[in-house]
């Protein structure tokens, strides 16, 4: 249970120091740092759907080594991206697909490995690791507060946009919040502790956190309420699209048109 | 429980968008009439809590990781219509920003997770509470549907990874995920059943007994 307490500690402060990695890194130059976010979502998405069509391993590897250049034109870390990547979802998915290699179709449990089911499972991961690495990269090269704007403008509801960002801000108070807590009872804690006090603290824990939470809530509101909030979404920065904006997107079209097309022709 | 893109055909994630859109924009235009009330900061605020509780994977038989959500807590503390809207955001947020399920996939896991869980939830605890659900029933009301509502999302999402190999093959061999819907179903319903939405429905209503001892009361209605 105290593996479990310091496991979940790690994990949250991790994702904290990974945000404001993350926004450092959006800020940085760099080739896709420079494009409107709208350009890269679209980019993104087509990227991440041809992916998701393709069934050529060859053609795979290839839009991979095209997300692997346009992450080198933006300066981003390789190493960060390929490892925080490839230990994620496509390790995960490795693992998943193991049993269906062996129990395949009736009669289950019957052992028959073959070539074929091996070679499908390896394009499963290499699309998912594609598709993963797409989007991780749009992440990586996009301030957060960019990525909501794009969002507003591809007609996501504003009531939608502004749930989330104020999600995104509490998300990270509560986060800290929460560490404090773990870390103030690690530095007074002496020796080993029951699993009923530690399930009690766990729970007391999230009782004051949910109390936090209500009474931030309140005050914000009234904070925006003082501000002159009607109800209306406004947003200062207007984007606009320039030619190299444009080229992105017609660049990632034609690279997944052509990935398409070759995809039927190559193994 | 999130779907991670590559798992499934994109005609079946982004087309799943039939059902979410809808629900979205339902979402959407209530929000909007409610936004007078203090509902957004408490939909924004609960909202992070889910996130939060979907970081906390714990591991379950079967090899796979399961996690609580929420929502149907969020379904009865601000309505059914701003759970939609909250579970959503937290599923966005975790998929720009994690990594944690795909982003074709987005409108396939909010059906799964911020549609189907907390509606199902919320119609099973109005079912069991009553129309004025109080005290020890609504609590078990309350545990019940969230248990209901997970155990639904995760039936869903066991059908829709076993339809895959049905749909989409290629010379035999399954082009998606592989595992049949006589495969992918008790899996999902046994690490669920047996553990994830025991969970859920502890964290509804232990999340309930705190909101009702701290007096806060539904902003939003429905």
């Amino acid at each position: 249970m105290s593996d479990w307490l310091e496991r979940t500690a790690a994990t949250i402060a991790g994702s904290i120091e990974r945000a404001v990695f993350t926004e450092e890194l959006a800020r940085a130059p760099g080739w896709l740092q420079g494009l409107d976010p709208r350009a890269k979502l679209v980019a993104c998405l087509t990227t991440v759907m041809a992916a998701g069509f393709l069934r050529s391993l060859t053609v795979l590897l290839a839009l991979y080594a095209a997300v692997l250049a346009a992450a080198v034109a933006s300066r981003t870390p390789l190493d960060l991206l390929v490892r925080r990547v490839w230990t994620g979802v496509p390790l995960f998915t490795a693992f998943v697909l193991v049993p269906s290699l062996f129990l395949g179709r009736p009669p289950y449990l019957a052992v028959h490995l073959s070539v074929p089911a091996l070679w499908s499972a390896v394009i499963f991961v290499a699309r998912v690791g594609t598709g993963v690495s797409a989007a991780v990269l749009l992440v990586l090269t996009t301030p957060w507060a960019d990525l909501l704007r794009a969002l507003h403008a591809l007609r996501v509801p504003p009531v939608f946009v502004l749930v989330l960002s104020m999600t995104y801000r509490y998300a990270f108070l509560l986060l800290h919040a929460l560490t404090g807590r773990l870390e103030a009872r690690r530095s007074r804690v002496v020796g080993a502790t029951r699993g009923g006090e530690q399930r009690a603290w766990l729970a007391g824990s999230a009782g004051a956190l949910l109390d936090r939470s209500f009474q931030l809530g309140a005050d914000v509101y009234a904070a925006m309420l003082a501000r002159g909030f009607t109800g209306e979404v406004r947003t200062l920065r207007r984007f606009r699209l320039r030619r190299a904006d444009a080229w992105a997107v017609a660049g990632a079209a034609l690279l997944a048109a052509a990935a398409l097309a070759a995809g039927t022709a190559l193994p | 429980m999130h779907i991670p893109d590559g798992y499934l055909s994109p005609f079946f994630s982004v087309g799943s968008g039939v059902v979410t859109v809808p629900a979205w924009s339902v979402a959407a235009a209530r929000l909007r009439r409610s936004l007078r009330g203090r509902s957004v900061p408490m939909l924004a605020l609960l909202s992070a809590f889910s996130f939060a509780l979907m970081l906390i994977s714990f591991p379950v038989p079967g090899g796979t990781t399961a996690h609580a959500v929420g929502g149907t807590l969020i379904a009865i503390v601000v309505g059914p219509w701003a759970a939609v809207a909250g579970v959503s955001v937290a599923l966005v947020i975790q998929a720009l920003f994690f990594g944690d399920g795909g982003i074709l996939a987005i409108p396939l896991n909010c059906l799964n997770l911020a549609v189907v869980l907390p509606l199902t939830g919320w119609a099973v605890y109005r079912l069991l509470g009553g129309a004025r659900p109080a005290g020890r029933r609504r609590l078990w009301a309350a545990g019940v549907g969230a248990y209901a509502g997970l155990t639904l999302a995760a039936l869903a999402v066991g059908v829709e990874l076993g339809l895959q190999p049905a749909l989409f093959q290629v010379a035999g061999q399954p082009v998606y995920a592989p595992y049949t819907i006589a495969q992918a179903v008790p899996a999902m319903l046994v690490a669920h059943g047996l553990g994830a939405s025991f969970v859920e429905a502890a964290v509804t209503v232990l999340g309930l007994v705190y909101v009702e001892r701290l007096g806060a009361r539904s902003p939003a209605g429905s």
